[in-house]
C-alpha cells in the first residue's frame, strides 16, 4: 500500500490532479480577489460558476467548438456580473442579500436552460472535452514535468494570470485605483476617480473569471454538465480570498492545499483503497474552516468591502 | 449624459412597507414570464396549471401545506438569525443536523416510551440544529471569522457526514443504498386530515411562527437580538453581551431549521437519505427576505414558495415549462424585494452630469 503510494505513477497522477483540481478555484478567487479589493462581496460567484458551466458545455455541444464554449462562460458571467453591479454598486442594496439572490437566480437559470435545451434523456449528452497539452522539453523531466507541464490549456494560462494579477493590483497605476476605490472610495472620488464604473469594471472581469472557472468543470475536468457539478467551489473561493489576506499569491497557496486534497482523495480512490469517500470529501471543507480561524483574527479586510458609495452619505 | 444617483426620501408611512412583499410578488410572477414564454408555455396556461396544481382541490391544497411547513421553518431560522445580524446562510445543514439527530433516535431508540419518542426526537433534532449553528456563531464571536463563509462551507461539511453515515453506521442493513433503516412506527408524525400527508409537523411549524413572534415583539431577548442586528456597538455599549446574544440565536436559528429536518425524516421520507432536502435552506434566505424578517410574513411567503413548488409540478407537466422554473422564480424575487425594500428608504434621482 504505502509502496503504491510512493511510487512514481501514483505521485504523478497526485501531482497532476492537485493542479488540475485547483485550477477553478483558483480562477475564482483571482476574480474574487478583484472584485473585493474594489470593495464588492460578490456571494453569486456559485451560481455565476454554474452558469458558466451550463452556458460553455451547451455551446460546445451545440457548436463543436470548445473555445468558443469558453468565451461564451466568460461572457455569461459578465453579464450575471453586470446584474450584480446594478443591485449592489448602483442601486447599493445589501451586498450579502445580492450576491445570495444572483446564486440563487443563476443556478434556477442554468438548470432550467440545461432541461430546456438537452430535455431529459436517459443518458447525459456528453461533449469532447479538452486534452492535456504536454510542453515541449519540459513535460519530458521525471515527476515534475510530467505532472506539471503537462497540463490543460486553461490550467496554464490560470498560472499566467497569478502573477499578473498580482502585478496588476500592486503595482500598476490602474490596479492602485481598484485598491483605493475598495480601500476608501471617497478619497478615491475626491481625487477624481468614478468609483462606481471602478466597481463594475472590477465585477465585469471576476464574473469573466467564474464564468471561465466553471466552464473548467464541465469542458476539463469532466465532459458532462451535473447539476452538483461546481460543489461549493464558489463558496471555497471566498474562503480562500480572506485566507489569502486579499493576495493573490496566498490566495492561490490555499486553492492549491484544497485542491490537493480534492486529488488525493480521487487518487485514492483510484487505487482502491476502501475509505468511507465521504469522509474524504468531507476534510478539504472542514479544513478551510480550520484555515480560517487561524488567520480572520489578523485579516485586513479593505475597509470599503460592503459598502455601497453615495456621495452624500460620508461616513455613513 | 444623465447620471444615475440614490437619495434618502422622506420615510414612507408603514402601510407601505406591509404591501412591499405583495408588490413583489406581483413583480416576480411577471418577470417569470420571460422564462415560461422563452421555454415556449402558454403564459395563461402555465400559470394557470401552477395554482390550480398547488391550491385547486383538497388533496393539492393540503400538499401545499405540507411542502410549506420546512420551508416555514427555514425561513424563520434564517430571518431570525439576519434579525440579529447573524449571517446564517447554513439551514441546509443544520436542516440535516436534525434529521441525523431524529433518524438515530427513531432507529435506535426503542428503549423510549412509545409517548415520549415524538418529543424526544423534536427536542434532539432542534439541539442538533441548533448546537451545529452555534459553531459558526462561535467562531464568529470568538475569532472573528466571517460567518457567511463558515455557515455555507458547513453545510458540505453536514452533507458530506450524512454521506459517510449512510454508506457507513447508519446504512440500512443489507441494502446498497445510502439510506437508514426505517424509523420505528411510533416515531412518525401523526397525520391529521385523513387523506392526506397533513402531519402535526405542519402544526409545529405554526406554531414556531407564533413562537419567534413572541420572542422578538415580548421578550428581552428578543430585544436584544434586535440591538445587536441594528448597531453591534450601541448594543454593547448598553450592556448587552452580545456574544451571548449571538450564540443563543444561533441556537435558536439552528433548531428551528433542525425541526424542518425532523418533520421530513418523520412524515415524509421515515428515513434518511442524501436527498431529504431539495435546498429547502437556501430557500429559506429567499423566504425570509421577502418575510421582511417577520414571521407572520415568513409563514405567508413559504406559502408563496410552496405554492410555486407543487404548481411547478403540473405546470411542467401541462405547459411543458421545467420544473427548475422554481429556482428562477426564487431568484427574482428575492432581487425584485431587495430592489423594492431599497425604494422604501431611497428614490432614484437623474441629474444631468
Amino acid at each position: 500500500m504505502i509502496e503504491e503510494i510512493l511510487s512514481v505513477p501514483f505521485l504523478t497522477g497526485l501531482l497532476s490532479a492537485t493542479l488540475r483540481m485547483s485550477t477553478p478555484i483558483i480562477l475564482a478567487t483571482l476574480g474574487e480577489i478583484i472584485i473585493e479589493r474594489s470593495g464588492v462581496l460578490n456571494l453569486g460567484i456559485e451560481g455565476t460558476m454554474l452558469f458558466g458551466a451550463v452556458v460553455g458545455f451547451l455551446t460546445t455541444l451545440s457548436t463543436g467548438n470548445i473555445w468558443l464554449g469558453v468565451f461564451m462562460a466568460a461572457f455569461a458571467g459578465v453579464l450575471l456580473s453586470m446584474l450584480m453591479a446594478l443591485l449592489a454598486v448602483y442601486l447599493g442594496v445589501s451586498q450579502h442579500v445580492a450576491g445570495l439572490g444572483i446564486t440563487v437566480f443563476a443556478s434556477g437559470l442554468s438548470m432550467f436552460v440545461y432541461r430546456l435545451t438537452v430535455g431529459s434523456p436517459t443518458v447525459p449528452p456528453t461533449i469532447r472535452p479538452f486534452v492535456p497539452v504536454p510542453i515541449p522539453f519540459l513535460s519530458d523531466i521525471p515527476l515534475i514535468g510530467t505532472s506539471f507541464f503537462n497540463q490543460h490549456l486553461l490550467t496554464y494560462f490560470t498560472w499566467i494570470l497569478i502573477p499578473l494579477v498580482s502585478v496588476f493590483l500592486f503595482r500598476t497605476r490602474p490596479g492602485l485605483r481598484v485598491r483605493t476605490v475598495g480601500q476608501n472610495p471617497f478619497a478615491a472620488d475626491t481625487v477624481g476617480v468614478n468609483v462606481n464604473l471602478t466597481r463594475t469594471a472590477c465585477l465585469a472581469v471576476g464574473g469573466a473569471f467564474f464564468g471561465v472557472a466553471g466552464s473548467f468543470m464541465t469542458l476539463a475536468h469532466q465532459n458532462m454538465f451535473l447539476k452538483d457539478v461546481i460543489g461549493g467551489r464558489g463558496w471555497v473561493a471566498i474562503a480562500m480570498t480572506i485566507f489569502g489576506n486579499w493576495n493573490p499569491v496566498i490566495g492561490t497557496a490555499g486553492a492549491l492545499i484544497f485542491g490537493f486534497l480534492d486529488a488525493l482523495q480521487l487518487r485514492l480512490q483510484s487505487l482502491g483503497v476502501r475509505l468511507p469517500f465521504h469522509l474524504f470529501l468531507m476534510i478539504p471543507y472542514l479544513i478551510t474552516v480550520v484555515a480560517l480561524v487561524g488567520v480572520s483574527r489578523k485579516a485586513t479586510v479593505p475597509a470599503g468591502l460592503l459598502r455601497p458609495y453615495r456621495r452624500e452619505e460620508k461616513g455613513g | 449624459m444623465m447620471s444615475m444617483n440614490i437619495v434618502k426620501r422622506e420615510p414612507l408611512p408603514s402601510w407601505v412597507k406591509v404591501l412591499i412583499p405583495f408588490a413583489a410578488v406581483l413583480a416576480t410572477l411577471a418577470l417569470a414570464a420571460i422564462p415560461i414564454l422563452a421555454a415556449g408555455g402558454n403564459l395563461w396556461k402555465a400559470y394557470g396549471s401552477l395554482f390550480f396544481g398547488a391550491l385547486g382541490n383538497r388533496f393539492n391544497l393540503l400538499e401545499t401545506f405540507v411542502k410549506a411547513s420546512p420551508l416555514i421553518l427555514t425561513g424563520l431560522a434564517v430571518a431570525f438569525a439576519f434579525r440579529a445580524r447573524f449571517w446564517n446562510i447554513g439551514a441546509e445543514g443544520q436542516l440535516y443536523a436534525g434529521a441525523v439527530a431524529a433518524t438515530v433516535i427513531g432507529v435506535y431508540g426503542t428503549w423510549l416510551p412509545p409517548s415520549l419518542k415524538i418529543p424526544a426526537i423534536m427536542v434532539a433534532g432542534f439541539l442538533a440544529g441548533g448546537l451545529w449553528a452555534t459553531i459558526p456563531a462561535f467562531l464568529k464571536t470568538r475569532f472573528k471569522v466571517d460567518d457567511v463563509v463558515t455557515t455555507l462551507l458547513l453545510n458540505y461539511v453536514m452533507l458530506h457526514f450524512v454521506g459517510t453515515l449512510l454508506f457507513g453506521p447508519l446504512q440500512e442493513p443489507g441494502s446498497s443504498w445510502p439510506r437508514s433503516p426505517q424509523i420505528m412506527k411510533d416515531a412518525f408524525y401523526p397525520v391529521l386530515i385523513a387523506k392526506s400527508r397533513f402531519h402535526i409537523g405542519i402544526i409545529v411549524s405554526f406554531v414556531s411562527v407564533l413562537a419567534v413572534w413572541f420572542i422578538n415583539d415580548k421578550t428581552v431577548f428578543g430585544y436584544q437580538s434586535k440591538c445587536v442586528g441594528v448597531n453591534i456597538l450601541a448594543a454593547r455599549y448598553g450592556g448587552i453581551n452580545a456574544g451571548m446574544v449571538i450564540l443563543k440565536t444561533a441556537l435558536i436559528s439552528g433548531g428551528l431549521a433542525g425541526l424542518a429536518g425532523v418533520g421530513e425524516v418523520c412524515a415524509i421520507q421515515y428515513n434518511l437519505i442524501m436527498d431529504l432536502s431539495p435546498g429547502y435552506g437556501q430557500t429559506g434566505v429567499v423566504i425570509a427576505m421577502l418575510g421582511n424578517l417577520h414571521p407572520l410574513g415568513v409563514a405567508l411567503s413559504a406559502f408563496f414558495f410552496s405554492v410555486i413548488g407543487v404548481g411547478a409540478q403540473t405546470m411542467s407537466r401541462m405547459a411543458g415549462v421545467p420544473v427548475y422554473i422554481t429556482g428562477v422564480m426564487e431568484g427574482i424575487a428575492l432581487m425584485v424585494m431587495l430592489v423594492f425594500l431599497l425604494l422604501t428608504e431611497y428614490r432614484i434621482k437623474w441629474s444631468k452630469s
